[in-house]
Parts: C-alpha cells; sequence; structure tokens
C-alpha cells in the first residue's frame, strides 16, 4: 500500500489536479465567449448582407484553415507587437479558444439555423412578428435542440485542443504533467495519469451527447 | 361595401422566369375569393404577394388602403390585420396549442399571458379544440393542425384571412372538418381569398371564383356561371379535368 502511494502515479495527481482546473477555466470560458462569437458569425452567414456575409466567411474560413498552434502563438507573441502590450498566457489561451471554437460553432448555428423549416419563418411573419422576434420566438429555440449535440462536440475538441498551449508554458494539464517527469523523469506514469484525466472528463461528455442525442431523435 | 384588397398590374419573377404577368384583383369586404387553376398556375405566389411573403417585382398591392410596395407602410403591423394559413400548417412544434395561439397577442400586441390565454379559449372553441389547448402539435391529427392554425391566425383579430391549399396535406376524411371552420369565418363575415383544389368549397362559399393559369387571370366570375358555364377555353379543359 505505501508503495501504490508513494509511486509517481500517485505523486503527480496534485499537479495534475492543478492542471485540469486550468484546463478546464480556458476551456469553459474560452466557449462561452466562443458561443457568443459562433452565435453572432453564424446568423451572419445567414445574412442576406452582402457584406456582413463577407465579413463573416472571413472570420470562420481564416480561423477553421490555421493551425490553432499557430493561433495561440500569434496571439501570445505577435498580436502584442502590433498593440503594444503584453497578453497574459491564461487570457490568450482564452482568446485562442474562443475565436477558434467561435469559428466552428458558427458553422454549427449556421447549419442547425439553416435546417429548420421555411414555413416556420413565413409563418411567425405572417403573424406580423419582426424578423427578430420570429429568430428569438420561433427558429432559434428550435434550432439551439439541434446544436446540443455539435456543441458538446466542439467542447471535447476544445478541451483536448487546450493541451497546445503547453508550447507558451500555460500551467494547463499537459503541461503539469511535462513539468512532473521534466524532474523525476517518470514519464510513462506522469503521460498515463495526463491522459486518463483527460478521458475521465471526454469519456463520460461522449456518452452523455448519445443519449441526448437519441432523445432528440425521437 | 369598401376594399379589402386592391392589385394592380402585379408582376412577379423568380431569375428569369415570370410566375405572375400582370395580375389585377379586387377584394371587397366580407367577400370570399377562390382562387383556382393547375399548380404552376402562379396562384399561391399571388396570395403570398398579398402579405408580401413574396417580394413583388412590379405593381401595386393595397391592404385596406396601404400599399405594400411602398417602403414607409410598416410591413408587420399589416400582416397583423391579413392572416395566413399554409398548406403545410407551419406550426410552432416547440410550443403548446395555447402558445402557438397567444405568441402572437402577446409578443405584437402586448396582451398579458393571462388576457392571451382568455381570448385563447373562444378561438379554440370556435374551432372545436379547446380541450387541445395544452397538447403539442406532434400529437394532433393533420385536420387538428390546420385548425390550430387557423385559430393562430385568428388570435390577431384580423380583417382578412389567406388560405393557401389548407386542404391539400390532409387525408380526405379531415378536409370535412377544417373546410366546415372556413365556412364558419365566411358566414360570419371574413374577408377571405382561399386558394383551392376543393371545387365543391368554392362553389359553395365562394361569392366569386378566379381561374389562372400561366401567371394571370383568366376568368373571373360567381361560382354558377363559372362551374355552370366557362367562357374560356382554358377554364373549360381545366374544370373538364377535376369535375
Amino acid at each position: 500500500m505505501e508503495a501504490i502511494m508513494d509511486s509517481h502515479y500517485i505523486r503527480v495527481l496534485p499537479f495534475l489536479f492543478e492542471g485540469l482546473v486550468w484546463t478546464l477555466i480556458i476551456t469553459g470560458v474560452g466557449l462561452f465567449f466562443g458561443f457568443i462569437l459562433g452565435a453572432i458569425f453564424g446568423l451572419a452567414r445567414l445574412s442576406k448582407n452582402k457584406l456582413i456575409y463577407i465579413i463573416s466567411s472571413i472570420y470562420v474560413e481564416a480561423l477553421r484553415g490555421t493551425p490553432i498552434l499557430a493561433q495561440i502563438l500569434f496571439i501570445y507573441f505577435g498580436l502584442p507587437d502590433l498593440i503594444g502590450f503584453n497578453i497574459d498566457k491564461i487570457t490568450a489561451s482564452i482568446i485562442a479558444i474562443a475565436l477558434n471554437a467561435g469559428a466552428y460553432i458558427a458553422e454549427i448555428v449556421r447549419g442547425a439555423v439553416y435546417s429548420i423549416d421555411k414555413g416556420q419563418n413565413e409563418a411567425g411573419r405572417s403573424i406580423g412578428l419582426t424578423r427578430g422576434q420570429t429568430m428569438r420566438y420561433i427558429i432559434w429555440p428550435q434550432a439551439f435542440k439541434r446544436m446540443i449535440p455539435p456543441l458538446g462536440n466542439q467542447f471535447v475538441i476544445s478541451l483536448k485542443d487546450t493541451s497546445l498551449f503547453s508550447v507558451i508554458a500555460v500551467g494547463e494539464l499537459l503541461y503539469m504533467g511535462q513539468q512532473y517527469y521534466g524532474t523525476t523523469f517518470a514519464a510513462f506514469e506522469a503521460l498515463t495519469m495526463v491522459c486518463l484525466m483527460y478521458l475521465a472528463i471526454t469519456v463520460p461528455t461522449a456518452l452523455y451527447l448519445r443519449k441526448v442525442e437519441r432523445r432528440l431523435d425521437v | 361595401m369598401s376594399k379589402m384588397i386592391t392589385v394592380k398590374d402585379l408582376h412577379k419573377s423568380f431569375g428569369k422566369n415570370e410566375v405572375l404577368k400582370g395580375i389585377d384583383l379586387e377584394v371587397h369586404e366580407q367577400e370570399v375569393v377562390c382562387v383556382i387553376g393547375p399548380s404552376g398556375s402562379g396562384k399561391s405566389t399571388l396570395l403570398r404577394c398579398l402579405n408580401l411573403l413574396e417580394e413583388v417585382t412590379s405593381g401595386d398591392v393595397y391592404i385596406e388602403g396601404d400599399n405594400l410596395t411602398d417602403k414607409n407602410v410598416n410591413i408587420n403591423e399589416v400582416r397583423t390585420r391579413v392572416g395566413m394559413v399554409f398548406q403545410h400548417f407551419n406550426l410552432f412544434p416547440h410550443m403548446t396549442v395555447m402558445d402557438n395561439i397567444t405568441l402572437g397577442p402577446m409578443k405584437i400586441k402586448g396582451v398579458s399571458k393571462d388576457q392571451a390565454r382568455k381570448d385563447a379559449i373562444p378561438i379554440l372553441q370556435k374551432v372545436g379544440l379547446e380541450e387541445k389547448a395544452d397538447v403539442y402539435p406532434e400529437s394532433l391529427s393533420g385536420g387538428q393542425k390546420q385548425r390550430v392554425a387557423i385559430a393562430r391566425s385568428l388570435a390577431m383579430n384580423p380583417k382578412i384571412m389567406l388560405f393557401d391549399e389548407p386542404t391539400s396535406a390532409l387525408d380526405p376524411e379531415l378536409v370535412g372538418d377544417v373546410l366546415e371552420v372556413m365556412k364558419d369565418l365566411a358566414k360570419e363575415g371574413m374577408t377571405m381569398v382561399v386558394v383551392t383544389h376543393e371545387m365543391g368549397f368554392a362553389r359553395e362559399m365562394g361569392d366569386r371564383v378566379i381561374f389562372m393559369d400561366e401567371g394571370i387571370i383568366m376568368e373571373e366570375d360567381e361560382p354558377e356561371n363559372l362551374f355552370g358555364n366557362p367562357q374560356n377555353p382554358r377554364t373549360q379543359e381545366f374544370l373538364s379535368k377535376v369535375l
């Protein structure tokens, strides 16, 4: 028993829990803003206004077409040159998740809203609701239901993406594991526990999503 | 009697395809006008131009004197006076029957929830569905759905009702209930424009029947004349097929 308690598998845990907290904070806050961005740009991509459509398309394609690793380096190292002040690591990480996930969520939002039958919009407008009211009371509630499974999927992807922020030494889960084996050389044990911690979040999420999906199906 | 709807030289194109090629039409208060014709004749498009669900390409549509193509006219306000019933019902599936009906009065007219629900009850009784107030549309039959859709329009207290093939998506045995509701409305003096394939309804309830083909009004007359003694060869041909 003492041998187990003294093993690297256990001794690494306090570090990893600290890392996991940051991983969840970055993912959670990042996705909160990512969803707002995604909703705005997703609806903008459905706009008949050419300029709004083009701007939102540029955002979506630029962020989806570049690696998130390049994005975080750009935000953390590149952007300060332009704006003249430094951004702290956590803020940079949250911005990177928000911008990156926002682009993918924009596509989720666009697809879900587009999938709602045109007759719903016509019915709303025909009783005299404005475009905004029709979106708010009729289209969005139906579309949001359809967004839940892909949004859950995006949560899993973004959670894993935060591991890339170890390159700027953000104290997230993977980085904390690396720190541990950097001094103890127990890479196998540390990385095993890191992966198990990711799985402890992602697997239940995936299972839950499958359940939600089945329920939405009927 | 005052003019409820006036259409002047209405043209509507989808891309290069001209669907309406110059429609002139007047509908008076309490009049029931039925529009018949083969599919693709533009009759649904004409109806959808009357509340601007379709933008008009040229020409004018007046609802109680308000020109819908005038940018200063608030189309949302006009639409509260013009109810519309669709072929595929288009009920809001995430809301109960009651919520479908009260949404408009609450959000557009600012009626309180309690008052809107109180107002909805006689409307539901009129369409024979008061016991369905708290169910979701998915549990209703097609005929019931269409009657809810009519109730949803009536809740806005419209002056005009537009019906776009309201019974075409229904099983034959469910058509009757919907037509009964429409007949009651007509008898109460509702101004109605009905695009329909129900020749029986057009003949019985129509004050005037319009036959459309190829984007123009080929013939219009009282139902006895149009059905009994059609003048235009296209009308004769169409009626010989459907009657």
